[in-house]
Formats: C-alpha cells, sequence, structure tokens
C-alpha cells in the first residue's frame, strides 16, 4: 500500500513537471493591431502574414532549440489610447519577450514608449513615420521609412507623369500622413515642382465630405492631386472628386494598400498610384511562393501588409535564434545586427537608425489586382 | 467667384441632411420639452437599414423601374426607422416621464452610446461600402458649376418631407395635437388628446426623417460605420438651436446656414475648423440669441 502511494506521488510529481517544462518551454510574443475599426485590413492582413511566418516557424521545430513561440494579439481597434493599454496588458501581464506592431505610425508612436522603457524589443511591420524607430534603441521595423517614401511618389509625379503642379490633401488626425505630405513637398519643389494648393482634413472616420476642400483644389489646376492618406478616405476622397469633374489623377503612399481601397473608391480610383512595399505580380520566386502560400491558407489575395507582417515575424524568429536566449537586451542587439535577411518584401538590412533600406514599389490602382508601375531603389 | 457658387451648391447639400436630422430633434422638443441624444444614433440605423435592404430590394427593380426601387428603399428604411424611434420612446422615455428632465436627459445619452456600441458590435466597427442605391453623377449642362445627381437628390427629397411635415403639423388632427400638446399638456389632455398616442407618433415622424437622412447620407458619403451619426446628429442639434428650438422652418434653415458656413470654412485655408466653427455658432448663438433665430423670445411674466 504504501510503495503504491509512493509511486502514486512520483508519477503525479513528474506529471507536474513535465507540464511545467512544457510551458516553459513555449516563447511568447506580444502583438498589437488594428483588427477591427476604420483600418482593419492593415491589422488582419498584418496579422494573418504573421500567422503563416508563425506556423512555418512552429512547424520546423520552432526557436532556440525545439522551442514554439506563441503569439498574444490584442486589438487597439484602430483608436488611439488602445494601442497603450494593449502593449501594457502585453508587456506586465502576459510577459511577452517581445512585441510585433504596428502597421499605423501614430499607433506605433503610441505603442513604442511603453516597449522602450520595458527594454522589449518591439519590431514595426509597416509603420514608415521617421519618428517611431527614434523613440529608443529597442524599437525597429522592417519597411522604409516616409523620408525615402515620400521621395517616390514626388520623382514619380516628375519623371513619369510629367505632373508640374500638384495639389496636397493631408489627413491632419495622422502622423504619417503628416509626414509623408513634409517629404513629398521638399522633393517636389526642389527639383523643380510646384505645390499649387494644400488642404486638409481630419480622417479617421470623422470628415466623410471632402467637397469643399476638392472644390478649393480643382481651381488651383494641379496636374496631380497627392491624398497621402488611408484606404478609407482615399477611397472617397477619389469618388467625390470625380463626381466635381476632377479628371487627373490621385497619387498616395502605402496607406492606400488595402482590397477595400477599390472596394469603397470603385471605378473613381481606377488608373490612380500608390506607392507601397511590394507587388503580388512580382514574378520573384520567394514573391510567389509567399502568394500562393497567403492565398492556401486565407483564401485570399495579400496586400501590401501581409508579407510584412510575416517578414517582421521571420526577422523576430531569426534574431532571437542569433541571440540563443529570450533575453530583450541580446535579442534587441541581435535585431540591430540583421543583414541582408532574404526577405518576401525584398532584402532587409537594419541601419544605425533601426530602420530597415529597401525598394519601394509603385503601383497602378486596378480593380482586379493593382498593376506594377515601377520600383524605386533608394 | 465660381468657386463660392460651387462652395455654395456644396454647401446647400450638406445642409439638407442637417435640416432633416434637425426637424427631429426640435419636433420632439417642441411636443416633449426633451432633447433626444439619440436621434443622431437613428440616423446611422438609417443608413445600416439602407445597407441591409439594398441588395434585398433593388434587384428587382431593375432599368427604368430603378428609381421606384430606390424609392421602396427610402420608404421601407423611413418605416423601420419610425419603428424604432416608437420603441425607444416606449422603452426608455415613457417610463421616465414624470421624472425631473435631467433623469430623461441622462438616459437619452445613455440609448445613444447602447446604440452605438452595440451596433459596432453587431455591424462591426469597420467601415462597410454602402451600396450603390443610384449613379453619382455631374449633371451636364451646369456650366462652370457642378451639381451632382445625388446633391440634388439630397436636397429635392429634404424638400419634399419638409413640406409634407409642414403639412402633417398644419393640416391634420394628429398634428394639431401635436401643436396642442407643445403648447400646453395639461391643457391637451383635459381636451381629450391621447398623449401617449401623439407622443409616439412625434417620435415615430422624426426618427422616420432621420432614416431617410441616413440613406440620403450614404447615398453621398458610401462609408457607413455604427459611429457615423455623432458627429452629424450634434451637428443637426446645433442646426436646430440656431433654427430655434422647436421651431420646424427653423430647424430647416439653421440647417441650411450650417451647411453651408461649414462648406466655406472647409474650402479655405483653415479646413480643419470645419467641425469647430459649428460649435462656435452654438456658443455664439446661446450668448446672444438663445431662442434662436426664429424662436420667441419667452418672457416670463411675474
Amino acid at each position: 500500500m504504501k510503495s503504491h502511494l509512493r509511486i502514486g506521488f512520483i508519477a503525479l510529481g513528474l506529471t507536474f513537471l513535465g507540464l511545467v517544462s512544457t510551458r516553459a518551454q513555449e516563447i511568447v510574443i506580444g502583438q498589437y493591431a488594428s483588427l477591427t475599426g476604420s483600418e482593419a485590413t492593415f491589422g488582419i492582413n498584418s496579422s494573418n502574414g504573421v500567422a503563416l511566418a508563425l506556423e512555418e516557424t512552429n512547424s520546423h521545430g520552432g526557436v532556440l532549440g525545439g522551442r514554439k513561440i506563441k503569439i498574444i494579439t490584442e486589438d487597439d481597434q484602430s483608436k488611439p489610447g488602445q494601442p497603450s493599454a494593449a502593449v501594457k496588458k502585453l508587456v506586465s501581464s502576459d510577459k511577452v519577450i517581445a512585441v510585433i506592431g504596428e502597421i499605423a505610425s501614430s499607433r506605433s508612436l503610441e505603442a513604442a514608449p511603453i516597449c522602450q522603457e520595458a527594454k522589449i524589443p518591439m519590431v514595426s511591420p509597416g509603420a514608415t513615420n521617421a519618428r517611431v524607430t527614434e523613440v529608443g534603441d529597442y524599437i525597429f521595423r522592417v519597411c522604409f521609412i516616409d523620408p525615402f517614401q515620400g521621395t517616390v511618389m514626388a520623382k514619380f509625379a516628375l519623371d513619369n507623369l510629367k505632373a508640374k503642379k500638384v495639389a496636397i490633401l493631408t489627413d491632419v488626425r495622422n502622423d504619417y500622413s503628416v509626414g509623408l505630405t513634409q517629404y513629398f513637398k521638399e522633393y517636389f519643389q526642389s527639383h523643380g515642382g510646384q505645390i499649387v494648393m494644400e488642404r486638409s482634413f481630419s480622417g479617421g472616420g470623422t470628415d466623410r465630405d471632402f467637397r469643399a476642400q476638392l472644390t478649393a483644389i480643382k481651381s488651383a489646376q494641379p496636374d496631380a492631386i497627392f491624398v497621402p492618406g488611408y484606404y478609407t478616405e482615399a477611397g472617397l476622397i477619389a469618388k467625390q472628386a470625380r463626381s466635381l469633374g476632377i479628371k487627373v489623377p490621385l497619387l498616395g503612399g502605402d496607406g492606400w494598400d488595402s482590397p477595400k481601397l477599390s472596394e469603397i473608391g470603385g471605378s473613381a480610383i481606377e488608373g490612380s498610384y500608390f506607392s507601397t512595399h511590394f507587388s503580388p505580380k512580382d514574378s520573384n520566386p520567394k514573391v510567389q511562393d509567399f502568394v500562393k502560400k497567403y492565398q492556401a491558407k486565407f483564401g485570399t489575395m495579400p496586400d501590401g501588409m501581409a508579407p510584412l507582417g510575416y517578414d517582421a515575424m521571420m526577422v523576430l524568429a531569426q534574431a532571437i535564434n542569433t541571440a540563443g536566449s529570450t533575453d530583450g537586451a541580446k535579442i534587441r542587439d541581435a535585431l540591430a545586427g540583421v543583414k541582408n535577411f532574404d526577405g518576401v518584401t525584398g532584402r532587409i538590412t537594419i541601419d544605425p537608425k533601426r530602420n530597415a533600406t529597401k525598394a519601394a514599389v509603385v503601383l497602378k490602382v486596378n480593380s482586379k489586382g493593382n498593376d506594377f508601375v515601377a520600383s524605386v531603389a533608394p | 467667384m465660381m468657386q463660392f457658387w460651387q462652395q455654395l451648391i456644396n454647401g446647400l447639400s450638406l445642409g439638407a441632411f442637417y435640416a432633416l436630422i434637425a426637424l427631429g430633434y426640435t419636433m420632439v422638443y417642441g411636443v416633449l420639452r426633451f432633447i433626444n441624444f439619440a436621434h443622431g444614433d437613428v440616423f446611422m440605423l438609417g443608413a445600416f437599414c439602407g445597407y441591409y435592404l439594398t441588395p434585398r430590394l433593388l434587384p428587382h427593380f431593375t432599368g427604368p423601374l430603378a428609381p421606384v426601387g430606390v424609392t421602396v428603399v427610402l420608404v421601407a428604411t423611413m418605416a423601420i426607422c419610425a419603428i424604432i424611434g416608437i420603441l425607444i420612446e416606449r422603452l426608455a422615455y415613457r417610463p421616465l416621464r414624470r421624472m425631473p428632465k435631467l433623469t430623461v436627459l441622462i438616459t437619452a445619452i445613455g440609448v445613444s452610446l447602447f446604440l452605438e456600441y452595440a451596433g459596432q458590435f453587431v455591424f462591426g466597427a469597420d467601415p462597410k461600402a454602402f451600396p450603390e442605391l443610384m449613379p453619382d453623377r455631374a449633371l451636364e449642362n451646369t456650366g462652370a458649376l457642378t451639381v451632382t445627381t445625388t446633391q440634388v437628390a439630397a436636397f429635392a427629397v429634404t424638400l419634399l418631407l419638409l413640406v409634407g411635415l409642414t403639412f402633417v403639423v398644419k393640416r391634420t388632427r394628429l398634428g394639431m395635437a401635436m401643436r396642442a400638446l407643445s403648447n400646453n399638456s395639461t391643457a391637451a389632455a383635459l381636451m381629450g388628446v391621447n398623449i401617449d398616442t401623439v407622443i409616439s407618433f412625434t417620435f415615430g415622424l422624426g426618427s422616420a426623417l432621420a432614416g431617410a437622412a441616413g440613406i440620403l447620407y450614404a447615398i453621398s458619403y458610401p462609408s457607413i460605420d455604427p459611429l457615423m451619426g455623432v458627429l452629424p446628429g450634434i451637428k443637426a442639434f446645433v442646426a436646430a438651436v440656431l433654427g430655434g428650438i422647436g421651431n420646424i422652418p427653423g430647424a430647416a434653415v439653421g440647417g441650411l446656414i450650417l451647411g453651408g458656413v461649414e462648406t466655406i470654412v472647409a474650402g479655405s485655408a483653415y479646413s480643419t475648423y470645419r467641425d469647430a466653427i459649428a460649435f462656435a455658432i452654438l456658443i455664439i448663438i446661446l450668448l446672444f440669441r438663445p431662442a434662436g433665430l426664429f424662436g420667441k423670445v419667452q418672457v416670463e411674466k411675474v
């Protein structure tokens, strides 16, 4: 009887130890994204990309010699104030070792200080405003930044469209839009272009009527209109511009990159141009392989945000392996040393400012799948 | 100069929406001395009604029958919103009729928040593309100015509903009962007016107008989400106050003026002040002429 009891206790103890050790084996990474709200497609598609990368990494044995990664995702609802709540929870309560997020620059700027202070590395898949990584040395991104992106569209307007006079419609509620406007203007004006008019609006779902601003812009007779905002407003602005009789093309940045752009903008936005990180029609085998895998798993074509999420997760996984531990400082150093990482969105090298130097692509809006127009190297 | 006329046209069509919503605010205030803050959200529900009804109803009216189809969707939405308005009154406001006005006001805010967040839960918080009920094109032969089909439709329907409302209020028995209730509710009750019925009718009518406004707004700005009624609702309230709260033609004029001013500000170099100007107007009106442009200055006889 006594020996049975003893065996029973030992068995229980081993089971308990086994449970505890499998728990300890898992590596927990946090993610915050806009899964709902006005920029829902950004969050959904980038987290899909992350999920695809996670599945692949775990099925190849995980990281650090066989440990699987678990991702806890929090929705920030595309609203200011939510990212800080989400990231605080991930960092303090879920005790994640790293954070992936976000696509929108304003929301990334909100969460970054929290990660920096907690010394938890943060990898943004797609925030392009320069200030995001300036928050501190624990904040990284795998995409290009707006000082570069602004010049891309300005160059495209001058060289490809031969547009000498451009009007700008900025979303003042949005750090990304304000930043991009500034960089576009700098390049455009210093290379012989003329900004004939600047108008603004409040994005994020508040303003729906842009006719007043567009009427004013129409009277200035620009050759093109630069609309560096997000896809919801871009679609509406295109519709209203066309109904007011404005025929010139619209130009935008990667904030337009969403399957909903053509849904909302319809025929009004067809034929306009925007810069982004990746074209699903790129014949590069790595891109096509990603597109196939994404379609198989999610049933839709990936937009520009999905491969960014994928690359962010892959870069982070590699950094964890290079660091050889889950220590924040070691992962941080490993991230800083990423060189020539072969990502779906291009070769990623993290520079001293913790940004990635990559090429941008210019796409022409087409409801059947955006057309690739040009690739611009930094 | 041309730009001024164009902005005026833009402003009038924007003002038509504010006018339609303001009519509901002003009617409920006139009859009940109570500001129904949930009104802006009935406007939102109207837009969502249209979103769900259009794919089901419109395909039955093809070709030349298309305008009939649009009218059917509009009328159906107005009916549904009327029922919603009556339900809200029955469930949330009627039990509080004997309470101080502040209580009902807070309840109204609660109903508004409830509709918004329940809407986010039921419909999803992301913006949805409103189906095309009518083609949005610039009309020909308007010279240097651009007038779109949706602008004309919004303005025309608003005018029609305004005329209809004035007819109901001035020429029907229910309308007379509404006016009696607004004048003196105790005396009206003593004269045999069924207070409950008249109040329900008032809410129904106001909500139907808000529903119509929702459809017209969604036709012009085809991206809808559960929080879309917040800002237009508040601005329509300002319009009602501007015109004189309780005064029907005042609400319509207030709406048009507000739409015009907002558009001119939005088209200027100070376009981000477009929302601020509405509230600046509210403060100024309350400071200098609280009764509004058409309101009667209430003299209290001591």
